[in-house]
């Protein structure tokens, strides 16, 4: 089963859902969207990368901000840059490289982000796309991904939750978390204000209505 | 809370403005005035005739800067916005809460719990300085009715009629006592009544500006959420009539537009001189006095407020956007009821 086109989730979806579902409920179903500082520099990084065309040298092909899509898991947007690596046989594999500000993670965002690429890849070009790279703007360091099996998988598995999410269009209740703080979209979520069981408006009214 | 951003009120007739790079310049009959960074600004109210490019309008739209147009008196012409922003999932939900008789009357209850509450409070404030003297005494006594009005809001089983019956005996309660919270010696800003189309007095005609400028404000963090500030529970649809801003409109009467107004007043801020009578009785403000009460307005909403429910402090000018906020995760589900903003 492949999805419509019109039906395709950003692959940045990939990565919010994995922070937090709600994040990406919140961006993706509710369609709210604050610019924090972390967003605003990570957007000025990208800049240079978003602005297209590519370059090449004898054996590297470079190309930015290459769209891309994949019918089969419902993915579509941009690779920051793919390198199209010369063999030894003369043909060209693409290699993507995912530019991250920041330093590496120890979850699996990133990795899931780039294997989503690397699937688009496949699909459209119709080669095998067996490793990729992130790059890290604050370490100034690469670090080369594999696109095994069990990474495959993992993508798959999220993008089928992310689409389960959007069309069920319910978006998950906020549990406050330390991740929190760093949250570009914390004081639209409200995790603390929104967040808890009970009646707490109903609690509120009659505490500020008994007050003299 | 988001960043509290000002607003830029244009009320020079001729002024040309456009897009200078990532600034609005400010030009009057081809003379530079100034240039303002867009990231500084939340919206830009234009009075009158003044004329906005094209870019500008894009550049705005794409980066949420509310334009709106009004006439040279403030009556709001038309507005520009970008592409419809949100939820389509919350609206459609908010349609069906209008559309359910239950749904309208529990969010009119919300919000005139909140109209209420508010109203009293600012009697109350006045009455503390008042002793016993008769002034003390009226506001009181008013109080005492609203009291009794928002006891009766509590009730679960009213239809949305009997609560536009309680706000219209709340409204004439509090209006009632309203003459007694002007401290100004000054006869023309006794208050007789509440009249609005047109205002037949200064003191009308300031509360009117006022709760357009507010309404203007309101509509502004409703689109900014995603809701449909056109369709209200407590306001019915109306082609032309924002209805819930203008539902949201009602918890911020009292403490900030009414407030407001009696400050102006009191502390001769604004002179009777400042506003003119025409043929018809209907009164107008001069463009000094419209100035001076858009400059306190901008004033007041830089204030730092504390939010009740959410219990943080923020600008006065973001208040109604927390509610609008509110608003959206109780009709999407996160929250079990809509807290309306009352002042303690």
């Amino acid at each position: 089963m492949t999805f419509p086109e019109s039906d395709l989730v950003p692959l940045s979806a990939l990565q919010h859902y994995m922070f937090c579902p709600r994040q990406c409920a919140l961006i993706h179903v509710e369609q709210i969207w604050e610019e924090s500082r972390l967003t605003a520099e990570g957007r000025i990084l990208h800049e240079r990368v978003d602005e297209g065309g590519s370059e090449k040298r004898r054996d590297v092909k470079r190309v930015f901000a290459l769209p891309i899509r994949c019918l089969r898991l419902g993915l579509v947007g941009k690779a920051d840059v793919v390198e199209f690596h010369r063999q030894a046989d003369g043909r060209w594999i693409p290699y993507p490289v995912e530019h991250k500000r920041g330093r590496r993670k120890k979850e699996d965002w990133d990795r899931v982000q780039l294997c989503a690429q690397a699937l688009c890849l496949e699909e459209m070009l119709g080669v095998a796309v067996p490793e990729g790279a992130l790059f890290y703007g604050k370490e100034q360091r690469r670090e080369v991904v594999a696109i095994d099996d069990a990474l495959r998988q993992e993508t798959e598995e999220v993008a089928a939750a992310v689409h389960r999410m959007l069309t069920d269009g319910r978006t998950p209740p906020p549990e406050y978390a330390p991740k929190c703080d760093s949250c570009s979209l914390v004081d639209v979520c409200l995790p603390q204000g929104v967040g808890g069981r009970g009646n707490r408006v109903a609690r509120y009214l009659t505490k500020v209505l008994e007050e003299p | 809370m988001k960043k509290h951003l000002n607003t830029l009120f244009v009320m020079t007739q001729g002024t040309y403005l456009s897009k200078e790079g990532e600034c609005v310049q400010v030009r009057v009959e081809g003379v530079d005035k100034a240039h303002i960074p867009i990231h500084t600004l939340g919206g830009i109210v234009c009075f009158g005739n003044v004329l906005c490019s094209p870019f500008l309008l894009g550049h705005c739209a794409e980066h949420g800067v509310a334009v709106s147009f009004l006439t040279e008196n403030g009556r709001f012409l038309a507005r520009v916005q970008g592409p419809v922003s949100g939820n389509v999932l919350l609206r459609r939900e908010q349609y069906r809460w209008a559309d359910d008789p239950a749904s309208s009357t529990r969010m009119a209850r919300y919000v005139l719990t909140g109209k209420l509450a508010n109203s009293r409070n600012v009697l109350l404030r006045t009455a503390r300085d008042h002793g016993d003297d008769g002034r003390g005494e009226g506001l009181r006594a008013a109080a005492l009715r609203l009291a009794d009005c928002l006891r009766r809001l509590e009730r679960q089983e009213l239809t949305l009629d009997e609560v536009r019956g309680i706000e219209g005996e709340a409204g004439a309660a509090y209006f009632g006592a309203f003459d007694a919270l002007i401290t100004s010696d000054d006869q023309a800003f006794r208050f007789k009544g509440r009249n609005r189309r047109p205002p037949l007095d200064p003191t009308n005609c300031l509360l009117s500006f006022l709760y357009t400028l507010l309404l203007h404000d309101i509509r502004a963090a409703l689109e900014c959420v995603g809701l449909d500030p056109a369709v209200g529970f407590l306001h019915r649809d109306r082609p032309g009539r924002p209805g819930l801003a203008l539902d949201i409109l009602e918890e911020f009467r009292a403490v900030v537009a009414d407030r407001l107004a009696l400050s102006l007043i009191n502390l001769g801020q604004v002179k009777a001189k400042g506003f003119e009578t025409l043929e018809s009785g209907a009164v107008l403000m001069t463009d000094d006095t419209r100035k001076e009460v858009i400059l306190a307005y901008q004033k007041r909403k830089q204030e730092e407020a504390e939010h009740p429910f959410l219990q943080e402090k923020m600008a006065v000018g973001l208040l109604w956007h927390a509610q609008a906020l509110l608003l959206a995760r109780h009709i999407r589900g996160d929250l079990d009821g809509y807290p309306p903003y009352i002042r303690r």
